[in-house]
């Protein structure tokens, strides 16, 4: 019968110490460089012109109505036939699109549910569109899709595991690694699990905590 | 200050202003009547630009209105709005609403803009709630914070768009008492309201507009005690008790 023996994760620490590193290094470049294409995503879907907001529908509903894991292997192999990405940079901008998409969809709404006064009002002020977006109704829509936007970012935490495939040395690929050699599968798969479990857990909670200061205006 | 020529603007196949015609001196202070739907609130808004307009013409201080982005600009540095909802940011504190404009557009440290923001809220009757959130003030403190954030801009002209029509009666009065200073001060005004006592005390001018066109515009005293037009005398036995 399997004897657990969690002594596999002391002797692997420093490995799993690195995955966890790399994870973390993608999912926080890859919310940052998602957040951005969000901001620019809605700004377009929300734009005057045509043909800004034909590229933005375009971009969100290919992303959404494709797997992330296809999303991965086009970007490492596919474009890699064109140019060589490194596993890591391909991980980063495949994340980084994916989320991107979800994110403007999100940052639309918020925006689109802003009063069109407060708009207005920045206008008759003398404001230029960019500073009545900027100053006025986008820390506003920024506000009320916290919730739904730390729900996005802990989603793209745990989607990162994917990236294993195209073996960046994430958490995952580290994880599998040592179960090939140690064939403690139960130890080390349910410490990842915690792993996860503990990112994603503090990310909502210190968004919780963020939304509570930012409540000092109601 | 204000020559509004022939303003004609419709929404889809509704036209809400007919050829619109009214000229508006330094330090008058107009007050457009009319009801619901009949375009006075149209026609305010298409003063600064917020509605486009599809004829005629509308000139503020020399500067033509609906003329390209950058006249758009000046005009709405010339003219200061009060809305109906107040549209006070609700993100940002009472002096941060006064100074947010003055600091971004007209590029003013940010010391000499608070130091504007507290003068307009002593003058406001608001001098204590410079650090509160709008949130916390009642309707009437809203909007009296809203004429102090567009008159730290130092417009020629104010425009209000039914200023009292959101507040609970008993905050009216000190809102007309604010405007009413305004008005003293020889502040340009334009507004439209249902309030016919400020018309009455206030007004060099009453406009009454229906179904998009002009009926009729005169001096407050005559318009009340002397209207010319059907239209007007039925509108008026309607309001006045």
């Amino acid at each position: 019968m399997y004897k657990l023996n969690f002594a596999v994760l002391t002797e692997y620490w420093p490995a799993l110490l690195a995955g966890l590193q790399m994870t973390v290094k993608v999912s926080v470049l890859s919310i940052f460089f998602g957040t951005l294409m969000g901001v620019a995503g809605a700004l377009a879907k929300t734009s005057r012109f045509r043909a800004l907001r034909a590229l933005a529908f375009t971009y969100v509903e290919w992303i959404r109505n494709t797997p992330l894991l296809i999303q991965i292997l086009f970007i490492y192999f596919g474009l890699g036939v064109f140019f060589s990405l490194s596993p890591m940079v391909a991980s980063v901008f495949a994340l980084s699109f994916f989320s991107g998409a979800y994110i403007t969809e999100i940052i639309r709404a918020g925006i689109q549910s802003i009063h069109k006064g407060q708009r207005e009002a920045a206008l008759s002020l003398g404001m230029t569109e960019g500073q009545s977006m900027f100053l006025v109704v986008l820390p506003q829509a920024v506000r009320r899709i916290l919730p739904p936007l730390a729900g996005q970012f802990i989603t793209l935490i745990k989607d990162s595991s994917l990236i294993s495939v195209i073996a960046v040395s994430d958490l995952t690929y580290v994880a599998k690694n040592i179960v090939t050699t140690t064939f403690r599968a139960f130890e080390v798969w349910l410490a990842i699990a915690v792993f996860y479990f503990v990112l994603s857990f503090a990310l909502s909670w210190s968004v919780r905590s963020l939304e509570y200061r930012l409540a000092k205006s109601d | 200050m204000i020559e509004i020529a022939e303003v004609r603007k419709r929404f889809g196949r509704h036209e809400v202003l007919k050829g619109v015609s009214l000229s508006v001196a330094k330090g008058e202070v107009v007050v457009i009547l009319g009801p619901s739907g009949s375009g006075k609130s149209t026609l305010l808004r298409s003063i600064n630009g917020l509605e486009t307009i599809e004829g005629g013409s509308i000139v503020v201080d020399g500067v033509r209105v609906h003329d390209g982005r950058e006249t758009l600009h000046q005009v709405r540095q010339l003219t200061g709005m009060v809305f109906q909802q107040f549209n006070l940011f609700p993100h940002r504190t009472v002096i941060q609403n006064i100074t947010m404009a003055p600091i971004h557009v007209q590029k003013k440290p940010r010391t000499e803009a608070e130091e504007i923001a507290r003068v307009l809220l002593g003058k406001v009757g608001l001098p204590d709630k410079a650090e509160a959130y709008p949130s916390k003030l009642s309707g009437g403190q809203q909007q009296r914070v809203a004429i102090a954030r567009a008159l730290a801009m130092s417009p020629k002209v104010m425009l209000f768009d039914e200023p009292t029509s959101a507040l609970d009666p008993e905050l009216i009065k000190e809102v007309l008492d604010v405007m009413k200073d305004l008005a003293k001060d020889g502040m340009t005004m334009i507004v439209v309201t249902h309030e016919i006592g400020f018309a009455k005390e206030v007004a060099d001018k009453v406009v009454f507009i229906d179904d998009g066109v002009k009926i009729e515009e005169a001096t407050a005293d005559r318009f009340f005690s002397h209207p010319t037009q059907e239209r007007t005398k039925l509108f008026l036995s309607k309001i006045l008790l």
